[in-house]
């Protein structure tokens, strides 16, 4: 091997331990500048948690990791999001294709007005697969994944929408899970839940991470320490610190992040 | 204290004066569908419904206007039913939010509240004459397609909107395409809503009587259509014909034909009330 291709390997595997990069990252909303230049790398394999107070722009860079916000009406971006060292936002990215790759957990459970089962199979669906044998494994084994399969075998075809809250938001988890993707985003997946939910969810992360790279943006720094391995603090569009999740929350480097999680602002 | 009772009497006054308000269309229609039970009620036979028209009132019936009436229902709707979708999953889910898409947006509104008539002249000089239908089911059925049109649209949007963004959003994230959520969720999820807007724009449709004059559909016809190319006339046309008529047993007609109209109509309108019902428990 001479020394360039040794180098590309090593490179390589560099990039295989920064699963998610952006680089020189600025967002805006029309005018406004909702994102101002951010750099940072996201670990695989790990839980790392965005927090910060509302509008502090965590949620729409938790967004550019699947494209969500190109819909978004005078939605503009400068700089690079990378994957696995690609750049997610060249033309002749397939989005469709990348959205499999990168999941996503909503803050609000939104199980489609479907039945049980066609809310797991659905990812696979549109992707052509009729295959009705391994639909059926792959529903069962999504819903076993999020502990949830004891609790709906029976009812399947039932309404997804008769869940309770927790349980909804455990099939949007699964239903994600069913397209295998390698990264899963989560927006404030447990907002919403009450605490034995929450508890459950955060049991299911905790799991998970063994298999996916996982970025949470929660308001719980309790959920943050608990949950994740590294920590990221937005403050006003601006990433301000960035941390191993230990580190930050107890000794954390900037004044503004301590004022942050001891409660003083935010 | 005395303020009090007189807000308080004025309060009872306004009951009062909302309830002769909100009961003064209701007699009115109770009275106007009681005086045409009792005129057209016993003129009612199956032999009513089957016969051809006649020049004696007593053998007269309604066969060719119902039969020309099911025929534009049916082909209006199959015209108005899939521009009308396709044209609100444009404006909802495609067209960017801008000065287009609102300058759309309410010239589509306008168009609702374009009077008939003036269809009627648009569908008389294109589809009678331009593109030489002539007088026939297929152009009344274009103009009455025309007609509707706005409505099957705005209905078929707002049914759309209804679906809550976190539909959308949830099947986007999962690597579906935009024609995917479309067809895969927001149609299915907005089936009861579009339904019933299209519904209730067809019970318009086939009360409709001054545009297919225009065009030219006819008082008396001896044969129900058999084609989209023959002449036809409808039943509003057929009640029209009958009441302008001298001899009191065509007055009998007219009002067993009102009838069969309203009994239609109010079928109609029953089916899109049960389908929104319906709907409104599903997405709840």
């Amino acid at each position: 091997m001479t020394e360039q291709a040794k180098d590309k390997v090593l490179d390589n595997s560099l990039k295989r331990v920064h699963k998610l990069e952006a680089k020189g990252v600025k967002v805006f909303y029309d005018n406004f500048e909702a994102i101002k230049g951010i750099d940072m790398q996201i670990k695989a394999n790990k839980v790392t948690a965005f927090i910060g107070p509302s509008g502090c722009g965590k949620s729409t860079f938790l967004r550019l990791f699947n494209r969500m916000n190109d819909y978004v009406d005078g939605f503009r971006m400068e700089g690079e999001i990378l994957i696995d060292g690609k750049n997610i936002y060249k033309k002749k990215v397939n989005v469709e294709q990348l959205r499999k790759q990168v999941g996503m957990v909503f803050q609000k459970p939104n199980p489609f007005p479907k039945s049980i089962y066609e809310n797991v199979a659905y990812g696979l669906k549109i992707q052509g697969i009729k295959d009705k044998k391994f639909l059926k494994e792959k529903v069962e084994e999504s819903l076993k994944q999020v502990a949830l399969w004891d609790e709906v075998k029976d009812d399947l075809n039932k309404s997804a929408m008769a869940l309770s809250g927790g349980q909804q938001q455990r099939l949007c988890i699964a239903r994600t899970l069913a397209v295998e993707p390698s990264i899963i985003l989560m927006d404030e997946p447990t907002s919403a839940l009450d605490p034995l939910s929450t508890a459950k969810i955060e049991e299911l992360i905790y799991q998970l991470k063994q298999k996916y790279t996982i970025v949470i943006v929660t308001h719980n720094m309790q959920q943050a320490g608990r949950i994740s391995d590294y920590t990221a603090f937005f403050y006003l569009g601006e990433l301000i610190e960035y941390d191993k999740s230990k580190k930050l929350f107890t000794n954390p480097e900037k004044q503004q992040t301590e004022n942050y999680i001891t409660g003083r602002f935010g | 204290m005395n303020n009090i009772k007189a807000n308080r009497l004025k309060d009872q006054i306004f009951k009062v004066w909302g309830i002769a308000c909100t009961l003064l269309g209701l007699v009115l229609l109770a009275i106007f569908i009681g005086s045409i039970l009792i005129d057209g009620l016993q003129r009612i036979d199956w032999d009513f419904i089957t016969s051809l028209p006649s020049r004696k009132a007593e053998r007269a019936g309604i066969y060719t206007a119902l039969m020309g009436s099911v025929w534009v229902l049916v082909l209006t709707t199959i015209i108005a039913l899939p521009l009308g979708i396709a044209a609100a999953i444009y404006l909802e889910e495609y067209a960017k939010k801008g000065r287009l898409a609102s300058l759309l947006e309410v010239n589509i509104s306008n168009l609702a509240g374009v009077p008939s008539i003036i269809y009627g002249l648009l569908g008389l000089e294109i589809f009678v004459r331009v593109l030489e239908m002539g007088s026939s089911v297929l152009a009344g059925s274009f103009t009455l397609a025309l007609l509707i049109l706005p409505i099957v649209i705005v209905s078929t949007r707002e049914a759309i909107k209804a679906v809550p963004q976190s539909v959308r959003d949830g099947s986007f994230a999962l690597g579906a395409s935009k024609w995917q959520t479309v067809a895969r969720q927001l149609l299915p999820a907005s089936f009861g809503g579009i339904l019933t807007g299209v519904i209730l724009a067809l019970s318009r449709a086939v009360g409709e009587t001054a545009p297919l004059i225009v065009i030219g559909a006819l008082a008396y016809v001896p044969f129900a259509p058999e084609s989209p190319m023959d002449e036809f006339s409808v039943l509003p046309i057929q009640i029209f014909n009958w009441i302008s008529r001298p001899k009191h047993g065509f007055e009998v007609n007219a009002a067993a034909a009102i009838i069969i109209l309203l009994l239609i109509t109010f079928l109609m309108n029953g089916i899109a009330v049960y389908f929104r019902n319906k709907w409104q428990k599903k997405l709840g």
